[in-house]
C-alpha cells in the first residue's frame, strides 16, 4: 500500500457508515436535507446561471425578450380594461397600478409553471447522478429571481416616470410581501414537481390553475372594485385568504404611490406576516412530502 | 492494518413496478383494478456484498442481470425496497459521461457545470481547469457550444472532467470503452493512479479482459442475485459457463421454433494425458508432448463433422486452436460412441495454468456442441520468462 492509500483508508476508517441517497424519516431528514441543499449552493449557483445563459442563447436580443412579455401584457390590460372597459377613471396612474401587479404575478407563476416541469426537465441529470433533487426547483427560483429584479427596474424606472416615486417607510413591504411570494412559490414548485413525475397531467392542471390565479388577486383590478361588488363578509374573507392577494397589495403599497388614497384592507403588514409563518409551515411540508416522493424519481422518469 | 469497509450491501432487494398507465385519465378509468396493470420485476434479490476500501472490483454478468441497477442503488440514485446500503466516504458516480451538459453551454461552462454536479467546488475547478482541458485534449474548442462538439470530443471533456474529481469511491457503468486508442491508453492509466492511489473502484462492463486486468476481485450477477464473487478468474470461469448455457438454450429454443431437427452428438469426456498417462489436471514441463482425448455419443448417424480443440489462458485468450479441417484429415463421421484423440507433439508454453475448449460441428458449420472448459493442464517452466509463450532465449553482450 502507498502513502496516500494508506491515508485514505486511515480516513475513511474514521468516517462514519451512512446510507447512500437520501436520508431516510419524515422529521429527522429535515436537517439532513437542508445541509444537503446548502452544500450544494455553489451547483445551485452554476444551475441558475446555465437556465439563465441557455435561455436566449441563439437569439439576437436575447434577455429582452423576458421584458416583451410583461409589457406586451401591460399594454392590453392598459388599453383594454383600463381605457375600454373604463378601469383607468377609478384607478389613478393604472400603467403603474398594473405594471406592480404584473411583477408579481410574473415571478410566482414562473417558478411554480416552470418550477412543476423541472424534475421531468432535468430526468437525464436524476437518473444518472446523485444530487439533491431539491436544487432542481429551487434553480427555477433563483432565475426566475433575476428576472424579476429586471422588471423591477423598468418598474421603479416608471415610477420616476409619472412623478410619484416611492419613498421611506413605505418599502418595508417589499422584504415582506416577497418573502411571502417566495415562500409559497418554492412550495408549489416543490410539491408540483415531485407529483409531476408521478402524474404528468400535473403540469397541464398547474397552466389552468395560473390563469384562474390571475384573475383571483387584484392585479388588473383594485381591492375597492371588490369591495363594490362582492356584499357578502364571507367571500371577502375568502379572497382575502389568498395570499398572492395580499402580495399583490403589498406590492402595490410600495410603488402604486398615487393609491394612497384608495382603499386597502387594514391591518395588511400583520396579514402577510401570518401568511408568511403559515407559508412557512406549507413550504415544510411540501419539503418533506418532496423528500418522501424524491427517493422513486430515478425509476418513475 | 485493515482496510475498512466503504460499501455495505446488506440484504438488498429491489423491486421494480411496471406500470402500464401513466395519466390521469387511465388512472380513474382504472381505478380498483389497477392491480392488473401493475407488473413486480424483481431487479435484484438479496444481495450481500461488502467492499474494502482500496480495492477494485468488476461487476459483470449478462445483460439484465441487475449490474446498473446495483450501480444506481450503491451511487444513491434509486432506493432499495428492503435491505440497505451503507457507505463512508466521498462518491462520484460516471453512469454516463456527460450527463450534466447542456448542449448550449460552452465547453468551459460545462467543465464548470459538470465538475460541480460531481461534487467540486469552484475554487477545486479553478485550480483542475487547465488540467482538465489538457487531459481532454481539445483546447481549441473549449469555448465554443459543446452541441457543435463531435461525439469524440464530447466524450473526451466529459472523461476529462470525471478523472478530475477526487472520489474515494468511483462507480463507473460501461463508459471506458470510449475515444480513440490513445485516449482510451490515457484513461486506463489514469484508472491505475486511482488503484495506486487506494480509492475504491467498481466497475460494470462487459468486456471481461478489462475485468481481469483490472479488477482484484469480480462479482458475477445472475438474474438479481450474486452467482459469483471472488477472483476475477474464478468469476469469469462461471461466468463464461453461464453464457455458454444462455447460448445453448437459446439454440435449443431457435431450433425448437424453427422446426429444424438438428442432428445431435455431443462431448461425454474430454481429457489432457501426457506422455507419462497423467489424466486429471496433469503438470508438464515447456515443450512436452500433450494427448488431448475425447469422447462423442452422437444420437444418429452425422455425416462429415469438424472437431477443434483450443488452448487458451484462464482467462479465456485463445493461444493456440485447430480443428480437423485445418489440420487437413479426412473429416470423421460420427455415429453412435467413437474415440479421437489429438497428439500435440511439442507444447511451447510457459509455466502457467492453461485450459482446453473442446467443439464440435457439422462440415456445413452448424454447431453441435461447445465445451468452453473441457480440461485443464498445468505447465511448470524454470520462472525464465513471463506470459505464456516460451521461446529459447540467451543474452549475450554484443
Amino acid at each position: 500500500m502507498t502513502d496516500t492509500a494508506a491515508t485514505r483508508a486511515v480516513a475513511l476508517a474514521a468516517e462514519p457508515m451512512r446510507i447512500a441517497g437520501p436520508q431516510p424519516g419524515f422529521f429527522r431528514g429535515t436537517v439532513q436535507s437542508l445541509r444537503d441543499i446548502s452544500s450544494h449552493r455553489e451547483l445551485l449557483g452554476m444551475l441558475i446561471g446555465r437556465e439563465l445563459k441557455s435561455r436566449y442563447k441563439d437569439s439576437a436580443l436575447g434577455f429582452v425578450w423576458s421584458l416583451a412579455r410583461p409589457l406586451a401584457l401591460l399594454f392590453i390590460y392598459y388599453v383594454a380594461i383600463g381605457k375600454f372597459l373604463g378601469a383607468a377613471r377609478s384607478i389613478p396612474d393604472f400603467a403603474v397600478y398594473i405594471y406592480t401587479g404584473l411583477t408579481a404575478w410574473q415571478l410566482f407563476s414562473e417558478i411554480v409553471s416552470i418550477g412543476t416541469g423541472s424534475i421531468v426537465a432535468n430526468s437525464g441529470l436524476i437518473k444518472k447522478v446523485y444530487l439533491p433533487r431539491e436544487v432542481f426547483p429551487l434553480s427555477v427560483v433563483g432565475s426566475a429571481l433575476f428576472n424579476f429584479v429586471i422588471q423591477l427596474v423598468i418598474l421603479v424606472g416608471a415610477t420616476v416616470a409619472v412623478g410619484h416615486v416611492p419613498m421611506g417607510a413605505r418599502w418595508t413591504y417589499l422584504p415582506l410581501s416577497l418573502a411571502v411570494l417566495l415562500i409559497f412559490a418554492t412550495a408549489f414548485a416543490l410539491f408540483l414537481s415531485a407529483v409531476n413525475v408521478y402524474l404528468r397531467d400535473v403540469q397541464y392542471l398547474v397552466e389552468i390553475a395560473i390563469m384562474i390565479g390571475f384573475w383571483v388577486s387584484p392585479i388588473v383590478y383594485s381591492w375597492g372594485q371588490v369591495q363594490g361588488a362582492v356584499r357578502t363578509g364571507w367571500i371577502k374573507d375568502l379572497y382575502m385568504a389568498n395570499p398572492m392577494t395580499l402580495v399583490t397589495m403589498g406590492f402595490q403599497r410600495v410603488f402604486w404611490v398615487s393609491g394612497d388614497s384608495q382603499v386597502l384592507p387594514s391591518h395588511l403588514g400583520l396579514r402577510l406576516g401570518i401568511a408568511a409563518a403559515g407559508g412557512l409551515i406549507v413550504l415544510w411540508l411540501c419539503m418533506r412530502v418532496f423528500a418522501r416522493l424524491q427517493s422513486n424519481f430515478a425509476q418513475e422518469l | 492494518m485493515r482496510s475498512p469497509t466503504v460499501i455495505k450491501i446488506d440484504d438488498v432487494s429491489k423491486r421494480f413496478i411496471i406500470h402500464k398507465e401513466k395519466s390521469l385519465k387511465e388512472r380513474v378509468v382504472n381505478f380498483g383494478r389497477s392491480r392488473l396493470h401493475k407488473e413486480d420485476f424483481w431487479a435484484l434479490r438479496n444481495v450481500t456484498l461488502d467492499i474494502v476500501s482500496g480495492t477494485t472490483v468488476g461487476l459483470i454478468g449478462p445483460n439484465g442481470s441487475g449490474k446498473s441497477t446495483l450501480l444506481k442503488l450503491v451511487g444513491g440514485i434509486l432506493q432499495p425496497t428492503t435491505g440497505s446500503v451503507h457507505l463512508r466516504g466521498r462518491i462520484a458516480a460516471l453512469l454516463e459521461l456527460g450527463a450534466g451538459f447542456h448542449p448550449d453551454l460552452t465547453g468551459r461552462e460545462n467543465v464548470y457545470l459538470n465538475a460541480s454536479i460531481l461534487g467540486l467546488s469552484r475554487q477545486q475547478i479553478d485550480r483542475h481547469f487547465d488540467a482538465i482541458v489538457d487531459f481532454s485534449g481539445i483546447e481549441q474548442f473549449i469555448d465554443t457550444q459543446v452541441k457543435f462538439y463531435s461525439s469524440g470530443m464530447y466524450v473526451r471533456l466529459a472523461f476529462a472532467v470525471a478523472v478530475h474529481v477526487d472520489p474515494d469511491i468511483l462507480l463507473v457503468d460501461e463508459v471506458l470503452a470510449v475515444g480513440d486508442e490513445p485516449f482510451q491508453r490515457k484513461c486506463l492509466e489514469r484508472i491505475r493512479g486511482f488503484q495506486h492511489e487506494g480509492r475504491t473502484i467498481v466497475l460494470v462492463t462487459h468486456g471481461l479482459e478489462q475485468v481481469a486486468e483490472f479488477c482484484e476481485r469480480a462479482v458475477v450477477l445472475d438474474h438479481g442475485g450474486v452467482a459469483a464473487d471472488g477472483p476475477p478468474r474464478e468469476a469469469l470461469t462461471v461466468l463464461r459457463a453461464e453464457f455458454e448455457t444462455t447460448r445453448q438454450e437459446e439454440i435449443a429454443r431457435a431450433d425448437e421454433s424453427s422446426g429444424v431437427i438438428r442432428p445431435r452428438a455431443q462431448f461425454t469426456g474430454v481429457a489432457v494425458r501426457t506422455a507419462r498417462g497423467e489424466s486429471t489436471h496433469p503438470t508438464i514441463a515447456t515443450g512436452d508432448p500433450l494427448t488431448i482425448a475425447m469422447e462423442i455419443k452422437s444420437d444418429s448417424h452425422i455425416g462429415a463433422s469438424v472437431i477443434g480443440i483450443s488452448i487458451t489462458t484462464p482467462l479465456g485468450t485463445v493461444l493456440y486452436g485447430t480443428n480437423t479441417r485445418l489440420l487437413g484429415v479426412k473429416s470423421p463421421e460420427l455415429s453412435g460412441v467413437q474415440h479421437f484423440q489429438f497428439d500435440l507433439e511439442s507444447v511451447s508454453l510457459s509455466e502457467g495454468d492453461y485450459t482446453v475448449q473442446a467443439s464440435l460441428s457439422t462440415i456445413e458449420g452448424t454447431e453441435l456442441h461447445t465445451v468452453p472448459e473441457a480440461a485443464q493442464f498445468s505447465v511448470e517452466g524454470e520462472g525464465r520468462s513471463r506470459g505464456p509463450l516460451a521461446v529459447a532465449s540467451t543474452f549475450v553482450s554484443a
